[in-house]
């Protein structure tokens, strides 16, 4: 049961459940795919980490083979080739398609390895915990998280996908394989807006999906509302606490450190569960 | 004319409630909402009147021609991005195409060529004041290129002007680095969060990379007293000017769910806000400040 | 000697286009005949690259010098690999560059910026 925590809007709490459910179930794996700002790591500290690099493939060139035929830099739709006198190529341009591989006739291209990024694994308590990092610099993050989610491809147990902030394909990407979504979402104006961005998002893709309410206030709660007018399930509602928040600041998983949140955070994945399997 | 550019590293540390602040408090001729996955300053900014509207194209992707396609899956093996599915006919999948070309040239019948696609809109209100802002259609890439386009969009329609202020994205991705690009300052507005510290630096030495000048302030300080600590440390040991502390405040969450800025009334956090704006003008338009990063 | 300029329209009278990479046309001026010719710069709609591909033109247009407000690194590292010489302009008129030019009033070009790394990404 693969679950995807989403939100639209950064800071509503993506990884305050994504970890706190992951933490609280018997047994599951917590995927960090917002790879660009990874925190999940940072409040489980696994152990034993066993760490893997991730690269893409860039082309180079054998100067001695190749002719300035220019079909290369012809083909390449992103710029990322420039022929003056010698073939010159800009790896934070190319998009790895292979194409200038495969269209020289001299055979001249040949591809190379470039780190973007790595994958650490590690456990913490009866939690596996798969981070995604992207290195600082590199523009896309999409083949780190296509590597996370390997790691689930024969999985047949629970799954938390904590995802990126926003809609954009990045998101979609980190969505793909779930089987469940659940948004998280906070009652504020930029919130609900944001959440109507995620929610068209999961729709698209025919994702079941319902929505837990954080930092609920006294009064009307417009994220509610929403949810009410779009006939969207709310799976439970996590109050505005200044204890959470601060245990959340620190990076202390909530359920390790309070009974009550354990209660809570219990009783949402039982709701989350019943609804998946519905 | 200096354009200062608000990012984060980690979403919801205040980025569009300190940009609308900074804008209303400067009454800036210009701004932009480069946060094109989740654009938000539109709902503080309250524009009366109608946008320019045009249509944003993303990259052209491949599509196949049934009626030429002579499966030969040689698109389907080629494709780095596993984006040609194969069910009784062969489709390209849009989401997943980078319009790289290489199945159209390795098409044996021709059978591939290209079209754009709308990934989005770009939306510019003219009037006393130039706001430029845009939305990626959910879903699509080239957020990188949109906001480029909002940028242009923005410095195409104003004439004589000393400050621009722009509203960033959270992350540090192609987006945030589209909009790094030519700005003269970035302020970081970070929270007091174990998660907050760690995006923070990673925003900070993603932001290095340009010739920019750098600083940061402290939003909801007082959530975490002893983060906020850590993080003027931070600055501290790494030369970068904090610009100031604003306190958690319901009153200004009640302003922005109201759609005002919160300097539009009068709370602690509008005031704490006064002051960071005053100190980031400052160093924006202070000649000849180079800021030695100690990495 | 063919000296090539970004320029916002395809007219002497015109201004010098802030952005190499993204300036609409490029003047390809030659000092001694003091003709002028105007090209269309493709890379302008490119999603990414466009420094590179618009220095791919400057190239290939055989100039000496290059006469621009500022230049991303991505193109700078194609105009390293050739003779060119790349010069700061003082300001936004074409004549004015030009005379400067011939007089040895123009300094060269050194900061080179981070560029916009816009390529569409995914």
């Amino acid at each position: 049961m693969k679950i995807a925590v989403l939100s639209g809007k950064g800071g509503t709490g993506k990884t305050l459940v994504s970890v706190n459910l992951a933490a609280v179930a018997k047994e599951s794996i917590y995927i960090d795919c917002d790879v660009e700002e990874p925190n999940g790591h940072l409040y489980f500290k696994p152990e034993d980490i066993e760490s893997e690099e991730i690269s893409i493939k860039i082309p180079f060139v054998d100067e001695t083979l190749c002719h300035g035929c220019r079909k290369c830099t012809d083909f390449c739709r992103f710029n990322a080739l420039a022929y003056i006198n010698k073939l010159i190529v800009f790896d934070e341009v190319c998009h790895s398609c292979g194409g200038c591989v495969l269209i020289c006739p001299e055979k001249a291209l040949a591809e190379k390895e470039k780190i973007i990024g790595e994958v650490q694994s590690g456990v913490s308590e009866k939690v596996t915990v798969i981070t995604g990092i992207l290195n600082t610099g590199e523009a896309s993050g999409i083949p780190i998280i296509k590597k996370l989610l390997s790691h689930l491809a024969e999985n047949k147990g629970l799954s938390f996908i904590d995802c990126p902030p926003g809609s954009a394909c990045i998101v979609m990407e980190s969505i793909k394989d779930a089987d469940y979504c659940i948004f998280v979402a906070e009652p504020t104006l930029f919130g609900v807006h944001n959440l109507n961005m995620v929610y068209e998002l999961v729709t698209l893709f025919d994702k079941p999906h319902g929505v837990v309410l954080n930092k609920c206030l006294e009064g009307e709660n417009p994220a509610e509302k929403f949810c009410l007018e779009k006939g969207i399930k709310i799976l439970g509602k996590i109050p505005f606490d200044n204890e959470l928040g601060t245990l959340n600041s620190n990076a202390l998983i909530a359920v390790r450190e309070e009974i009550k949140y354990r209660d809570m955070f219990s009783s949402l994945l039982q709701m989350v569960t019943e609804e998946v399997q519905a | 004319m200096r354009q200062l550019l608000i990012l984060s590293g980690k979403g919801g540390t205040g980025k569009t409630t300190l940009s609308s602040a900074f804008i209303r408090l400067s009454k800036a001729k210009a701004y932009a909402d480069c946060d094109v996955d989740a654009p938000n300053l539109h709902l503080i900014m309250n524009q009366l009147s109608e946008p320019k509207r045009s249509d944003y194209y993303g990259l052209p992707k491949a599509e196949i021609n049934l009626d030429l396609c002579v499966q030969c899956d040689l698109c389907r093996q080629n494709c780095r991005f596993n984006a040609i599915q194969v069910g009784t006919d062969y489709k390209v999948d849009y989401y997943a195409c980078e319009g790289c070309g290489v199945c159209e040239t390795i098409c044996p019948a021709s059978a591939v060529s290209f079209k754009r696609a709308i990934a989005g809109e770009l939306r510019l209100y003219v009037g006393e004041t130039v706001f430029s802002t845009a939305e990626l259609k959910m879903g699509n890439g080239t957020s990188g290129m949109l906001v480029t386009n909002v940028k242009k969009a923005m410095k195409s329609a104003i004439q004589d002007i000393d400050l621009a202020i722009i509203d960033g994205s959270p992350g540090i991705g192609c987006p945030v680095i589209a909009s790094l690009s030519g700005v003269d300052m970035v302020l970081i507005v970070t929270e007091p969060s174990i998660s907050g510290i760690s995006d923070m630096e990673r925003i900070i030495k993603t932001a290095e990379k340009f010739q920019t000048k750098i600083a940061v302030c402290i939003n909801k300080f007082d959530t975490n007293l002893g983060n906020s600590e850590v993080i003027e440390a931070y600055c501290q040991k790494f030369n970068l000017p904090l610009t100031g502390k604003i306190p958690f405040d319901l009153d200004a969450v009640k302003a922005i769910n109201n759609s005002q800025s919160i300097v539009d009334i009068d709370c602690a956090a509008g005031r704490a806000t006064r002051e960071v704006f005053d100190k980031t003008i400052k160093i924006l338009f202070k000649e000849g400040l180079t800021l030695n990063l100690k990495h | 000697m063919k000296i090539a300029m970004p320029v916002d329209d395809k007219s002497m009278e015109t201004t010098v286009c802030q952005s190499f990479g993204r300036t609409p046309y490029f003047l390809i001026y030659d000092t001694e005949s003091k003709e002028s010719v105007f090209l269309d710069n493709s890379a302008a709609a490119s999603q990414g690259g466009a420094g590179i591909k618009a220095a791919q033109t400057i190239v290939d247009n055989k100039v000496s010098a290059l006469l621009t407000p500022r230049c991303g690194e991505n193109a700078a590292e194609v105009m390293k690999a050739t003779h060119i010489q790349m010069y700061k302009t003082i300001n936004d008129s074409i004549k004015d560059n030009i005379e400067a030019l011939n007089a040895g009033n123009l300094s060269l070009l050194d900061e080179i910026h981070a560029g916009f790394h816009n390529h569409g990404e995914k």
